[in-house]
């Protein structure tokens, strides 16, 4: 049913994704398919790292640990974004296109007033792109 | 955070600060404690005190900004010249191959969309109103010559002027206007802007003002001593976006008047600032490529052909001898114009460059802050090349273009229009001299306003990135607070207290140069100390 699941990654809340990696890779193992890690940043030093190089670094860090947790082969893709802020849900998107994608599997918080306003990243992505999504709470 | 990097020209520092680590997360933002809340707060607090008090604080702006300026006019000429000679010995030093964000480090935009970036944040709207009004101001003070009362000159001539040499004035007004807005302005926002993209690049530490300081004062950058730096940046950033916005309204209503015969009320000025501020917040909203940077290009491309328009249609061989002319003259006269002690012409010297250093000074944290957020990747002698060299001969060429011709005009014909109008409206008086007018002064208000709107929507995205910690992927409301909040404090003062108002308050934004001056000054040492190091890297 699906070959390619792409699981975005916010790694500055690393400790509440469990839950949608969890279901990623027994997805990923009952249909046999591979699973990518994306997660992107700005050039500017943030929470997570000091620059781009080290941010893939950390990713990549990461994904070695959830590899070795769950026994399955994961890919990471950091990447770079001039405003995250802002463009990160076009940037997600364009990287679904351009790993083949077909089922984005994405940890989103509870909605509340604010997403009235402004669409999470997961709702944004579950109304504008093209391939399925599944929003993990 | 993790590891530092250890790549060429990076350097490992001892502070375990994280970027956001005194952020609180509330009502869906990410704001840094304390200094958004006391950047707000001072703000509405210092509107309120303004109109409530609208007679003192316009008597006490009104006498501490020509204060600054003239007592203290030599510290601010010293220290531009300085900002110019400490940036041209870092671009020819080995210190000059050091890039920003390590020896790997790619840059992230083509040069013309970095180069139209930069210069629609650092002067756009300035070029818009002085391009005409102020080589006319220079061109006929000096033709008047020097006046003497009472043992010291009255008159506002630049240097010794030069009385009834038409010629020789055309020369020194272009010389002194280019002074005014090439190296010396572009070297004081390199500086900033160098401070600041290298220590977040290199330094890996949060982009914010108090970051430059780090070599300087080591972790207590992160107390105090940042929150009053940072705060200070916030308040000169926002009231002089805000007084911009309302001056602006003003003006580009007088030219809409002018034009179409708009009508000047209050009404006419809250539907300008809202179109304004809603043109920021949907560029806002689209972000930094999006929004800001197309702004930027599409600014650029129709200065450009403002630009080439007024340099075929118009007197285009006067056009050439003014550029030369007055770039030469620039040049010869670079010098004593930048001379800081024992000046003659203290009216020229402390009303126009004294005051301009500290506008271009109070500037900078918003300016610097821009272009450091869109330079990762360029050597320290490819950033200050571009950021110095490249605006200044784009300030020759367009002051020579608008001021040579608006001087052709008054040199021909004494009564000219564009001698007797309002500041606003002298661009347009000497567009009307000019074929297609209509189409040209069409094109100019539209190139104010969208000027204003890359002002706007940039102000916002540096304070909010100031007032996040050094965040800059901060929740989006957050901008789009700052955006309204400056929209509102400019409709608030021109509403309530008018012109006097504005002007008070940004006498105010502009006053905040003299400290800054001492600050960019300190910027200058840890700029060494920490080039030093990563050159050694």
């Amino acid at each position: 049913m699906y070959k390619n699941i792409m699981v975005p990654i916010d790694l500055v809340h690393k400790d509440h994704l469990d839950k949608a990696i969890g279901t990623a890779v027994d997805i990923a193992k009952l249909y046999g398919a591979t699973i990518t890690f994306v997660a992107v940043t700005a050039t500017p030093p943030s929470k997570v790292a000091h620059n781009p190089e080290e941010f893939a670094r950390v990713l990549e860090e990461y994904t070695a640990g959830q590899r070795t947790k769950h026994e399955i082969d994961i890919a990471a893709k950091a990447l770079v974004s001039h405003d995250p802020a802002v463009d990160l849900d076009e940037t997600l998107n364009k990287e679904i296109h351009a790993l083949g994608a077909d089922l984005v599997i994405m940890a989103s918080h509870i909605p509340h007033f604010r997403e009235y306003v402004f669409a999470s990243n997961a709702g944004f992505l579950a109304g504008h792109t093209d391939v399925s999504v599944m929003v993990v709470r | 955070m993790t590891d530092q990097t250890d790549s060429d020209y990076q350097i490992e520092t001892d502070t375990d600060y994280e970027v956001g680590q005194d952020n609180v997360q509330m009502l869906g933002l990410d704001i840094h404690n304390p200094v958004f809340m006391i950047s707000g707060l001072t703000i509405i607090a210092f509107v309120m005190v303004t109109l409530m008090f609208q007679a003192g604080a316009t008597e006490f702006f009104g006498w501490l900004r020509p204060f600054l300026t003239s007592t203290f006019d030599w510290f601010f000429l010293l220290s531009a010249n300085i900002f110019v000679l400490f940036s041209i010995m870092l671009m020819v030093s080995p210190l000059g191959k050091v890039r920003l964000g390590g020896a790997d480090a790619k840059p992230e935009y083509s040069y013309l969309g970095w180069f139209a970036m930069l210069f629609a944040a650092g002067m756009g709207i300035g070029l818009m109103f002085f391009g005409v009004s102020e080589p006319i101001s220079h061109f006929s003070s000096s033709l008047g010559g020097t006046v003497v009362e009472a043992g010291a000159r009255t008159d506002w001539a630049p240097l010794g002027g030069a009385a009834g040499d038409i010629e020789a004035a055309r020369n020194l007004g272009m010389a002194a206007t280019i002074f005014h807005w090439s190296l010396h302005p572009w070297s004081i926002y390199a500086v900033v802007a160098l401070a600041l993209a290298f220590f977040a690049y290199n330094y890996n530490l949060p982009l914010t003002l108090r970051s430059a300081f780090y070599p300087i004062f080591g972790d207590r950058v992160w107390g105090w001593t940042g929150h009053i730096i940072d705060t200070l940046a916030v308040f000169a950033t926002l009231f002089g976006l805000a007084t911009s916005l309302g001056f602006g309204t003003e003006q580009t209503l007088a030219g809409l008047n002018y034009l179409f015969g708009v009508p000047t009320g209050n009404v006419s000025r809250v539907v300008l600032i809202s179109v304004i501020t809603a043109m920021a917040l949907i560029s806002v909203l689209r972000g930094l490529d999006g929004g800001v940077k197309v702004l930027s290009e599409i600014n650029i491309a129709l200065a450009a052909l403002l630009l080439v328009f007024i340099v075929v249609i118009g007197p285009t061989m006067d056009i050439f001898n003014t550029m030369i002319a007055g770039g030469a003259a620039y040049v010869k006269d670079l010098l004593p114009l930048s001379n800081p002690f024992g000046r003659e012409d203290a009216n020229f010297s402390q009303g126009w460059t004294s005051f301009y250093w500290a506008w271009w000074i109070s500037w900078s944290p918003f300016v610097g802050m821009f272009i450091a957020r869109v330079s990762r990747g360029r050597t320290v002698r490819e950033f200050l090349f571009c950021v110095i060299v490249i605006p200044t001969l784009v300030s020759v060429v367009w002051m020579a273009a608008f001021g040579g011709t608006a001087i052709e005009q008054v040199a021909a014909d004494p009564e000219a229009g564009v001698k007797s109008a309002a500041l606003p409206l002298k661009l347009f008086e000497m567009l009307k001299d000019l074929p297609l007018a209509w189409l040209t002064s069409f094109l100019g208000i539209i190139l104010v306003v969208v000027f204003f709107v890359t002002s706007s929507d940039s102000g916002s995205l540096v304070i909010d990135t100031i007032t996040a910690g050094g965040k800059t992927d901060a929740p989006v409301a957050q901008r789009v607070f700052w955006c309204v909040f400056e929209g509102l404090v400019a409709a608030t003062l021109l509403l309530v207290g008018g012109s006097q108002a504005l002007t008070a308050l940004q006498a105010m934004a502009v006053s905040t140069g003299f400290p800054f001056t001492i600050v960019l000054l300190v910027m200058c040492v840890s700029i060494f100390m920490g080039l030093l190091k990563a050159s050694r890297a």
